[in-house]
């Protein structure tokens, strides 16, 4: 009962001094919501009551603070859109959605934040949408502490979790998105900040990133995924302290990189990814200070990356260390930790004495012939291996680490 | 035949070697495991061991001991023993001695240290293995007279199934690159019992993500709860029939 | 109670047995005699099943040897040159021997092991014998489980005059039980008392099959060696 008073108060100040507050609550065959949202006045505040409403293609267009009590239910019955928000400064809080329609051709989604600014959705679920909140053409939005499930299982008949289209300054912070096809998408969407999320189980990737620069990630935690994170056309995005964990699959990336120039990627971990980071086409990009552990690849690095720097991060038992299509790689790679490392280290400086290469002639073989993986572990090829590091041949001669640390680096 | 199998046993046990073999692998894999923290690098480490000197071990021990037991064999066969008998006891008998020889020195400390499904494929595997080319020695000497024949054409197959066909199998893959080879790859795999054994235990490591890299056919394949009985079965094969076919010619040998 | 029917044993090119058809009866004391490589051994050990003939049959109480194993408790062997597990000792062959055929009841005969003195060295290892030991230890084991039918190669060959002569007797004691005994030996002067009948071959071929009795009256010689001397020449 005092957050009933209280709401209105601290919001009441802030914006307009005479704000009122409503209450609305379920009733059979009335679309109550909608009614409440048209009465209102700009500025004021409604309080919904406990229950499901049955009401679809919800429409607000001015500045309210819609605050759900005990989560009250806005259920679409699988049948169109359920709220769309034009108002400015708009604050959607403690609500549940559910069951919004599907479409093969419409972006149909529970919350559209349409052409505004300053809308907020704060600790709400949304669950069995098809897309669960898309902000459009909408700047200075927050997105928090929601909770976004659904139980898509195929492409076709499954959307985005948050998706974000020509947007900008967005924040998408502490949210938990799974099941949807790619947990959060960022299209053209400028100078944002996605912290603190967990996305996990989706069915393509945990985040989805295009044409969108200036962008900010950290502390998120991407998760089993089936196709990791990728991020795509973009330049001068920072990714700091994120983890990329069990992005286990046939073409699955821990983070995947394409057409990436100017961005930063540091403080990350990366785990049991079938490939913990791909680059291409990527430029300008420095990776420091990150972690990849049990991968099957750690990096895979085509031909078509320049001027990159990879220093001073933890390499620690990946199946392989880095592939690479090409021959001549024009890439920074020094001081890393490399577990599979066989030199030595005479003056006792912390430096190993000789280079390492941490692409191997096997790993060149399974490049060519992925079938060729059956033979992994083999004494064969570990003859092969063996052979080439005494007398390299077939391993990109410039693709290696002159000065590997001897110890890993404590992150 | 259990009184068979018991004179053999007590013999092979009685041998230095085994005794020799069994602490062999026992600092082998205390080392691996004390050496390292993580247990799934340990079974890395287990894994050449195991692909490499178990079945050689197997193979040349065995071999050299039927050799031995030449005149052995002569005196059961004058005895109203049946010949089967005399000679599924010897195999038995260097069975189960090397099998008990593996599960110490292996066996124990996994279960000991990294007791995981890894551990339990890591040793299903190696006992497997040891069983099969147990079965190889037997029809290496059954084969030839000669001993040094014998041991030869041992040392030739363990170079054969450790090397030589996986690197004809990498050949022939590059020689037919343009052509989708994962179902033939399936047949290479299963005709070699080393690359079972460790398709057997990577696919608790880390080739089963790999795997699908390569393409469905494999994953499904080999992925699967029953590409792992397939494999299974595979290796058992491996272990009967060498020892079916020698056991028919030492039923019609000359001695 | 042996019977074997055109049984032909090949080794490569060798001819070893050539057709080879004998007929061997309860109470006969066979003497098997023939040049060195005539084929006596491989016939001998067709019988005891360690040769796979190439073709024939060998008949055992009228039942085919072929892949049977149950006659062979009836037979007691003893090789031209005895091998055992080296690292055996004495008493354990023959703990083992005897814990093997376990299940058969029989009674034991260790009157050679005694008359040998074999048990004064029991605890000695196989590896460790010499030529003549070993031999005591093959005719030990031959007999020790009282077989109805004794094949006993080149018996005496490495005996020492006195052990070879408490083997004759031996033989000689069971034969008188009515046992069928079949014995391959080049010294022929060892055999002329024990011997009931002479098979002589050569080439793998049987040359003549006679009782020693009608050898002699044929050849006119008076003692077995002589005789078989006398065939050779005129052969």
């Amino acid at each position: 009962m005092k957050f009933r008073i209280l709401v209105p108060l601290i919001f009441g100040f802030s914006t307009l001094a005479f704000a009122r507050s409503w209450s609305v609550k379920p009733e059979v065959g009335k679309t109550v919501l909608q009614s409440a949202f048209d009465k209102a006045a700009n500025g004021d505040t409604i309080f919904i009551s406990p229950g499901t409403f049955y009401e679809t293609d919800l429409k607000i267009s001015k500045k309210l603070v819609v605050i759900g009590v005990q989560f009250p239910v806005i259920d679409g019955k699988q049948k169109g859109e359920l709220l769309t928000i034009t108002g400015a400064g708009t604050l959607i809080a403690g609500l549940i959605f559910q069951n919004s329609g599907y479409s093969g051709y419409l972006d149909i989604a529970a919350i559209r934040i349409l052409n505004t600014r300053n809308v907020r959705i704060k600790n709400c679920r949304l669950k069995r949408n098809f897309f669960a909140i898309y902000c459009q053409r909408s700047s200075l939005c927050t997105i928090s502490g929601n909770i976004i499930e659904s139980d898509a299982s195929g492409e076709v008949l499954s959307a985005n979790g948050i998706h974000c289209w020509k947007s900008d300054s967005l924040k998408i912070i502490n949210n938990k998105i799974s099941g949807h096809r790619d947990g959060i998408y960022f299209e053209f969407v400028a100078a944002s900040l996605v912290q603190g999320n967990v996305s996990s189980k989706n069915i393509r990737y945990g985040l989805h990133f295009m044409f969108s620069h200036n962008d900010t990630y950290l502390n998120n935690t991407f998760r089993n995924n089936e196709a990791g994170v990728a991020v795509m056309y973009s330049k001068e995005v920072k990714m700091f302290n994120n983890h990329f964990i069990d992005n286990w699959g046939s073409s699955s990336y821990g983070l995947l990189l394409k057409d990436i120039s100017d961005s930063h990627i540091q403080g990350n971990k990366f785990s049991k990814n079938t490939i913990g980071v791909y680059l291409e086409g990527s430029n300008r990009i420095i990776m420091e200070r990150n972690e990849f552990s049990s991968n099957g690849w750690a990096i895979k690095i085509q031909a078509s990356c320049y001027d990159n720097t990879i220093t001073g991060n933890n390499f620690l038992d990946n199946s392989f260390e880095v592939a690479t299509n090409g021959d001549l790689v024009m890439n920074k790679i020094s001081k890393n930790y490399w577990s599979h490392y066989t030199g030595y280290d005479l003056n006792r400086n912390g430096i190993g004495d000789i280079p390492h290469r941490p692409v191997s002639m096997y790993s060149r073989i399974v490049e060519n012939n992925p079938t060729a993986l059956m033979l992994f572990r083999s004494v064969m090829v570990d003859l092969l291996d063996q052979a080439e590091k005494v007398i390299p041949g077939f391993t990109p001669e410039n693709l290696k680490d002159d000065a590997p640390i001897m110890k890993p680096l404590k992150l | 035949m259990n009184k068979m199998v018991k004179y053999v046993m007590i013999d092979i046990l009685r041998n230095k070697m085994v005794l020799g073999y069994t602490l062999l692998l026992l600092i082998v894999s205390l080392s691996v495991f004390s050496l390292d923290d993580n247990p799934s690098r340990g079974t890395i480490s287990l894994l050449n061991l195991i692909l490499i000197i178990v079945p050689m071990v197997s193979l040349l021990f065995s071999t050299i001991y039927v050799y031995n037991s030449t005149e052995f064999i002569e005196l059961l066969v004058t005895q109203p023993i049946k010949r089967s008998n005399i000679w599924t006891s010897i195999l038995a008998g260097l069975m189960s001695s090397l099998c008990i020889a593996f599960f110490v020195g292996v066996g124990l400390p996994v279960l000991f240290f990294g007791n995981s499904q890894t551990g339990i494929a890591l040793i299903v595997a190696g006992l497997i293995l040891t069983c099969i080319f147990v079965s190889l020695a037997m029809l290496a000497s059954v084969s030839t007279r000669d001993k040094a024949k014998g041991i030869g054409l041992a040392i030739l197959l363990w170079f054969y199934f450790t090397i030589i066909y996986d690197g004809i199998v990498l050949f022939t893959l590059f020689q037919f690159s343009d052509f989708p080879m994962e179902r033939p790859m399936i047949l290479f795999t299963a005709l070699n019992p080393i690359d079972l054994a460790r398709i057997m235990i990577l696919l608790k490591l880390d080739i089963s993500a790999l795997m699908g890299y390569t393409g469905a056919v494999l994953k499904d394949f080999f992925g699967t709860t029953w590409g792992f009985g397939v494999t299974l079965s595979a290796m058992l094969i491996w272990a009967f029939v060498p020892a079916w076919i020698s056991l028919r010619r030492f039923k019609s040998k000359d001695l | 109670m042996i019977r074997a029917e055109k049984v032909t044993k090949r080794f490569g090119k060798l001819i070893a047995l050539d057709k080879i058809s004998v007929e061997c009866e309860q109470g006969q004391s066979i003497s098997l005699i023939g040049p060195n490589g005539s084929g006596k051994t491989t016939f001998i050990k067709s019988i005891l099943g360690m040769v796979v003939p190439d073709s024939g049959t060998i008949l055992f109480d009228n039942k085919d040897i072929r892949n049977n194993w149950n006659y062979r408790r009836t037979i007691g062997y003893m090789p031209q040159i005895g091998q055992y597990p080296q690292n055996m000792t004495i008493a354990q062959l023959f703990r083992m021997m005897k814990d093997i055929r376990k299940s058969e009841h029989i009674s034991y005969d260790e009157e050679l092991l005694e008359l040998f003195e074999i048990p004064e060295i029991m605890g000695k290892r196989m590896r460790t014998l010499s030529g003549g030991t070993r031999q005591k230890v093959s005719a030990s084991l031959a007999f020790l489980f009282n077989p109805d039918v004794l094949i006993l190669d080149e018996p005496t060959a490495g005996l020492d005059p006195l052990a070879t002569e408490i083997l004759k007797e031996k033989i000689r004691k069971e034969k008188t039980k009515g046992k069928l005994i079949l014995i391959t030996s080049h010294i022929l002067s060892d055999l002329d008392d024990i011997v009931s009948e002479v098979i002589y071959m050569q080439d793998g071929m049987i040359q003549f099959n006679k009782s020693l009795k009608q050898l002699k009256a044929d050849t006119g010689e008076e003692n077995l060696a002589k005789a078989i001397a006398n065939v050779m020449r005129n052969s």
